[in-house]
């Protein structure tokens, strides 16, 4: 109806004493008396459906949806789609040429950071099982992401009062209601309804979220919810506290929906509130107006942390590995050594290759996958916990990244 | 009272015209979905109403109260399904807006790349208005208006507006 302008004459002013005129402003009249009855029905239907629509919530596999919300998803989704793929081609074509460019210096780059983070990782993972058998030794029970699924942005609410993300992955692809999203940067926020194909995520800086949130430092707790410009504000931190800029935050796990410890953000400003409690605005960690992917945490499980019995590489080791070592003489033209004779001193980095079969060569496997330096040569024994530290393979190493 | 109308306008300007339904249904998928894409590329694009601007534009051409609410009641319902407020929100902006812009389009001349300016630039600001007051009044929601936020955004719809009823005047058939 809207399409024909029926109606469209009658409010037009014309003077009425216009013979011409005056018929113009019959016709629609002749035309509503002729289809009154179809417009009728199809207005009729229209409300029908419409309040129908409004009401009935479609069943799907990820919980009930309104069927009104079902269709008008279902409706632009597949043109966010098309529009997200084509002009990824284009741009695919674009980067690759790209990619070419320096792609030499960028590698060597790569393999120097490559290098100092796979000492960096030996490190933590020390410290982190280190943390785990304390707290294997207190029965503590944590939350742990088993498996998340990339998604892509393909669009928004298109509304700056609701900050929604639509995402490409839905119910089929193992999305359900309440899931975190995150980046490696930060939260995102939450999955908020999911349809087959596409999902709806809340973003952490909606009016309506909200987050339990912890101060890495002060060990605070309060709960991150958005404003209405869309920036992020901790509530609930009495004024007496202290709390600084740049102390970061993340999550407490106390709403059950976010595991505990993944990064919100840092405090960017801190001023008194209006009543007992501070102000304090927060910088998200992702940025949160421009994601393109994403990651929906699908399964995370409640566990004890299990204490690793067996010996990590260090990362002293690993930068062994690195050095350069002065070669030794060959085990059969060494003189053997006599059971508890001490052992010959070794000058420091040096590392000595260990006899093929010697149990003690093989590094004990680690928990996790952070890197293993080769040893001088497979033995089948396994080391026992506690026992001699693994050595890294020396010469094969020398002057390279560990790969 | 028919003679003041007439001079704010001319016989040639009082044009009605009228879409395919192609167009019609088309159109405001189109720009919804276009509103909803864009940011995820270009966040700075967000500010552009391009379902309020299609609301204007169709209301102003087919200069009909009744096809103007309608109209702007399905693109605002459209973009309701989007969000995650209750369905009805930017219906009813829209829907307003859409009448009030056909009962001025009556009235004066909106070819004019000015009135157009003008027209959306006053559209976009009652939409604004009824919008932040069904939040605050209805919904109770926290409201926060940034007036210079908005006056920035009024004007680079105005702008858009100009640009873009240009393009769609080639969808125009005439009554």
């Amino acid at each position: 109806m809207a399409a024909c302008g029926c109606n469209a004459p009658l409010a037009v002013p014309r003077p009425a004493d216009h013979a011409g005129n005056a018929r113009e402003t019959l016709e629609p009249m002749n035309l509503f008396s002729r289809h009154k009855n179809m417009v009728v029905l199809v207005t009729v239907l229209l409300a029908q459906l419409l309040a129908l629509a409004l009401q009935v919530k479609r069943q799907t596999s990820a919980g009930p949806v309104r069927l009104i919300r079902f269709v008008g998803v279902n409706t632009i989704a597949p043109f966010e789609r098309f529009l997200i793929h084509s002009g990824e081609s284009v741009r695919g074509v674009w980067s690759n040429y790209l990619d070419l460019r320096n792609v030499r210096s960028e590698d060597q780059r790569l393999k120097t950071e490559l290098g100092q983070m796979q000492l960096e990782r030996a490190r933590e993972q020390e410290e982190l099982r280190q943390a785990h058998r304390m707290q294997a030794l207190l029965g503590f029970k944590q939350q742990w992401i088993d498996s998340t699924v990339a998604a892509q942005v393909i669009g928004t609410s298109g509304m700056e009062t609701s900050r929604l993300l639509y995402l490409d992955k839905g119910a089929k692809d193992g999305i359900r209601p309440d899931m975190p999203v995150i980046t490696p940067d930060g939260l995102v926020g939450k999955v908020l309804n999911v349809y087959g194909e596409t999902s709806q995520v809340l973003m952490l800086n909606d009016l309506t979220s909200g987050v339990g949130a912890i101060l890495v430092k002060s060990r605070l707790q309060g709960i991150v919810k958005g404003t209405p410009t869309g920036e992020l504000q901790l509530n609930y931190i009495m004024s007496d506290e202290s709390v600084q800029p740049g102390e970061p935050l993340v999550t407490s796990g106390g709403d059950r929906v976010f595991p505990k410890g993944l990064p919100i953000g840092t405090v960017s400003s801190v001023s008194a509130g209006h009543n007992l409690f501070l102000d304090i605005k927060v910088k998200p960690g992702a940025d949160l107006n421009r994601l393109e992917e994403v990651l929906v945490i699908t399964e995370q499980k409640a566990r004890a942390p299990e204490a690793s019995g067996q010996e990590a590489v260090r990362a002293s080791d690993i930068l062994a590995g690195h050095l350069p070592s002065v070669p030794v003489a060959a085990p059969a033209a060494a003189p053997p050594a006599s059971p508890g004779s001490p052992a010959a001193p070794k000058p420091a980095g040096v590392t000595a290759p260990k006899p093929a079969g010697s149990a003690a060569s093989k590094p004990a496997s680690p928990a996790g996958d952070h890197p293993k330096p080769k040893p001088a040569a497979p033995a089948n024994g396994t080391a026992s916990p506690g026992s001699e530290r693994p050595k890294p393979k020396p010469a094969a190493n020398e002057g390279t990244h560990p790969q | 009272m028919r003679t003041m109308r007439l001079s704010y306008t001319s016989r040639e300007q009082v044009e009605v015209y009228r879409f395919s339904w192609l167009v019609s249904a088309m159109l405001p998928l189109l720009m919804v979905g276009l509103q909803a894409f864009i940011p995820v590329r270009f966040y700075f694009l967000r500010v552009f109403d391009f379902g309020l601007l299609l609301t204007i534009f169709f209301a102003v051409s087919r200069r009909s109260q009744l096809s103007g609410l309608l109209t702007g009641a399905a693109i605002g319902l459209l973009q309701d399904c989007l969000t995650h407020t209750p369905f009805g929100v930017f219906g009813i902006a829209k829907t307003l807006v859409g009448y009030g812009a056909s009962s001025i389009g009556i009235r004066i001349d909106v070819d004019n790349p000015g009135s157009r300016f003008l027209l959306v630039f006053f559209f976009f600001a009652v939409h604004q208005a009824v919008f932040l007051a069904i939040e605050r009044e209805l919904m109770g929601l926290p409201v926060h208006l940034n007036v210079g936020h908005e006056a920035g955004a009024a004007v680079a719809n105005s702008m858009m507006a100009v640009l873009l009823f240009g393009l769609l005047n080639r969808f125009k058939i005439r009554e």
